[in-house]
């Protein structure tokens, strides 16, 4: 039984886990824009749905007590805007520019979430989220299980309908671009519109992935968002292929069970004083890891990406690969 | 408003500016933005510290040289710490940036640096862990110069440093024919090709003189404030900026973009208040993307 609480659980942070990296796959994977600052799109999502349904706090602002669904919504409008706001701003420019701002968002909002005290309650964070099945708390199984429900319920959502939107003739614009985009803005695309939608309904997904965990621990502080965390999803994305949903959600589960299992195995292998220092090895390992896969394995497991490799080329390629077999 | 901001804001500055030149130079003949640059920065400093260390137990206890607080083994250690980061840039580039670089897709390469920052640092944290430490602990007494400004021996030798290697590496790029053919490869590198330039001892010289000033850059924050394994990493977002501001490519610009944005992070730490030091590069960062997104001296692509 504690198993299958402790399963769900697991589930539960995958899932969230794979919400994100869904919307990493939007902007990445099927439009090329690269954001190495999920962690502060997913801080937005987190803070604002607090902000919206916590009780009244005299220390801070709001603590509006709205209902949770209310505060999910406006987690996705915020992250949304601030998504977009980034996107004006860069996607004019050489790709490398979206990149160091995205990684400036989350360094500001990592700054905002740690300084701002009346607003995010500086570094000891907001408590006293509300959950959603908060009365099921005390039978521990059937509020994992619960949680795990609502999780599964939303990913899958967002799931299909990211794969309506990727075979929808706006999906099919935004590879274009990503393939060739000389060729898509001659036939009458604004590269620019179409990339920022993507980036700003990328980060409303990021924002709800956000809003979803602080609803399901109840409580966030600006440590949940430091840039370990946009390094994870991006493996998680990788590991699975960039540019498939399926690998996006099979991606982040795997790669989450690789880190949950290899933090179990330093805390058995190394002594309590030693933990912290072990627990850096863990992240050099996923770093090495991330790059072998880059160099190797570019695709992942379910990648549609064809890097530089063109149509005709690559027919070549099976080509001479079959002939010697035969 | 007291004018000990200048002092403040110069030394900040020349820090930024030293790591920013690195980063132009990667981005401008490599063509991608090195997140990892900030940890050669952190690198730099730690092996230097290990120099240091082992100095100290071959030689025993030694006095620094008079006013500074810090003497000749630490100027030993500054140049193979130099070294060793210039051969860790060029084996990071070996192993996997050069490959990357081969297939040909440009952000594929950042997303690898951006692993390979996170993977380096957090080596140094197992290392090293992560509690700061310092090249010496001595407190130095800082001399009034007039105006309200205090300045110490360390700062002065220091920002001394720094103008002679600006100056060394502005020489370098516009006076020889490695930097020629640096600025050659950085304007048009299929022309540079066709011309003859070897294009990878152009690209390993890019890679030593990068992390040279890196390592300089993060010894001079472990002399003036403290050595951490993070201490690169929050470099990064005012070096980008600094490069940016000063224009992708130019030694000059890069400098004087660090020295805009230390002395605007010194005078927001004095009127805002320190905690938000780290907002001034990403206001500054917008400002120019919107204004002028080639930067003060940048050229526009061709």
């Amino acid at each position: 039984m504690d198993l299958l609480g402790y399963g769900a659980f697991f589930l539960t942070t995958a899932l969230i886990f794979s919400l994100v990296t869904l919307g990493l796959n939007l902007q990445w994977g099927l439009t090329g824009l690269f954001n190495v600052g999920l962690a502060g799109f997913v801080a937005i999502g987190a803070y604002t749905s607090a902000l919206l349904t916590t009780p009244d706090d005299a220390a801070r602002l709001g603590g509006f007590g709205l209902p949770i669904l209310i505060g999910w919504l406006g987690a996705m409008i915020v992250g949304g805007v601030a998504a977009a706001l980034t996107g004006i701003a860069t996607l004019r420019l050489k790709s490398d520019y979206l990149a160091i701002t995205t990684f400036g968002v989350a360094v500001i909002v990592q700054l905002v979430a740690l300084n701002a005290q009346k607003l995010t309650g500086g570094p000891f964070g907001i408590g006293f989220i509300p959950r959603p099945f908060g009365s099921l708390a005390e039978t521990p199984l059937l509020f994992n299980l619960s949680n795990l429900a609502v999780v599964s319920a939303v990913t899958l959502i967002a799931y299909l309908a990211l794969e309506h939107l990727s075979r929808s003739p706006w999906g099919r614009v935004l590879k274009a671009l990503r393939e060739d985009e000389r060729a898509a803005i001659s036939l009458g695309k604004s590269a620019r519109f179409y990339r920022v939608q993507a980036f700003a309904v990328g980060g409303a997904i990021m924002a709800l992935a956000g809003a979803l965990q602080a609803h399901f621990t109840g409580f966030i502080a600006p440590d949940n968002y430091l840039p370990i965390l946009t390094f994870q999803v991006w493996v998680m994305l990788i590991v699975g292929g960039s540019g498939s949903n399926l690998g996006a959600v099979v991606g982040s589960i795997l790669v989450w069970a690789i880190w949950v299992g290899s933090g179990t195995l330093t805390s058995v292998l190394f002594p309590p004083e030693q933990q912290a220092r072990a627990a850096s090895l863990q992240i050099v390992a996923i770093g090495v890891m991330l790059c072998i896969i880059l160099l190797l394995r570019p695709n992942g497991l379910f990648g549609d990406r064809p890097l530089h490799v063109r149509f005709g080329k690559q027919a070549k390629v099976v080509a001479g690969e079959s002939s010697p077999g035969s | 408003m007291s004018l000990q901001f200048v002092v403040d804001g110069l030394l900040a500055g020349s820090m930024i500016g030293l790591g920013a030149i690195g980063v132009t130079l990667t981005y401008s003949i490599l063509r991608f933005s090195n997140f990892a640059h900030g940890d050669f920065m952190a690198w730099g400093t730690y092996a230097t510290l290990a120099v240091v260390g082992a100095i100290g137990a071959m030689f025993g206890k030694i006095a620094p040289i008079a006013p500074l607080s810090f003497g000749w083994p630490l100027i030993v250690a500054l140049i193979l710490g130099v070294a060793l980061t210039g051969l860790l840039a060029l084996l990071l580039d070996f192993v996997l940036f050069a490959r990357l670089r081969a297939k040909g897709q440009a952000i594929i390469v950042v997303m690898a640096s951006f692993g390979a920052s996170m993977a380096l640092r957090s080596l140094l944290e197992f290392v090293f862990t992560s509690r700061p430490t310092y090249f010496s602990r001595a407190i130095q007494i800082a001399m009034p110069v007039g105006f309200g400004i205090r300045i110490t021996p360390d700062q002065i030798a220091l920002l001394l440093l720094t103008s002679v290697l600006v100056l060394g590496v502005h020489l370098l790029m516009t006076r020889t024919q490695t930097g020629r053919s640096m600025q050659a490869l950085s304007q048009n590198a299929a022309l540079a090709r066709i011309v003859g330039i070897d294009v990878a001892s152009v690209v390993r010289f890019t890679w030593i003189i990068g992390g040279a000033l890196a390592c300089i850059a993060g010894v001079m924050i472990g002399i003036l404030i403290q050595i951490r394994p993070f201490m690169g990493f929050d470099m990064l977002l005012p070096m980008f900026a600094a490069a940016i501001l000063g224009g992708i490519g130019s030694v000059p610009g890069a400098v004087l973009g660090g020295l805009i944005i230390g002395l605007a992070e010194a005078g927001a730490v004095q009127l805002i208040g320190a905690e938000w030091r780290a907002a001034v590069s990403f206001i500054i960062l917008m400002a120019v993307l919107f204004v002028r997104p080639i930067g003060l001296f940048g050229v526009r692509e061709r």
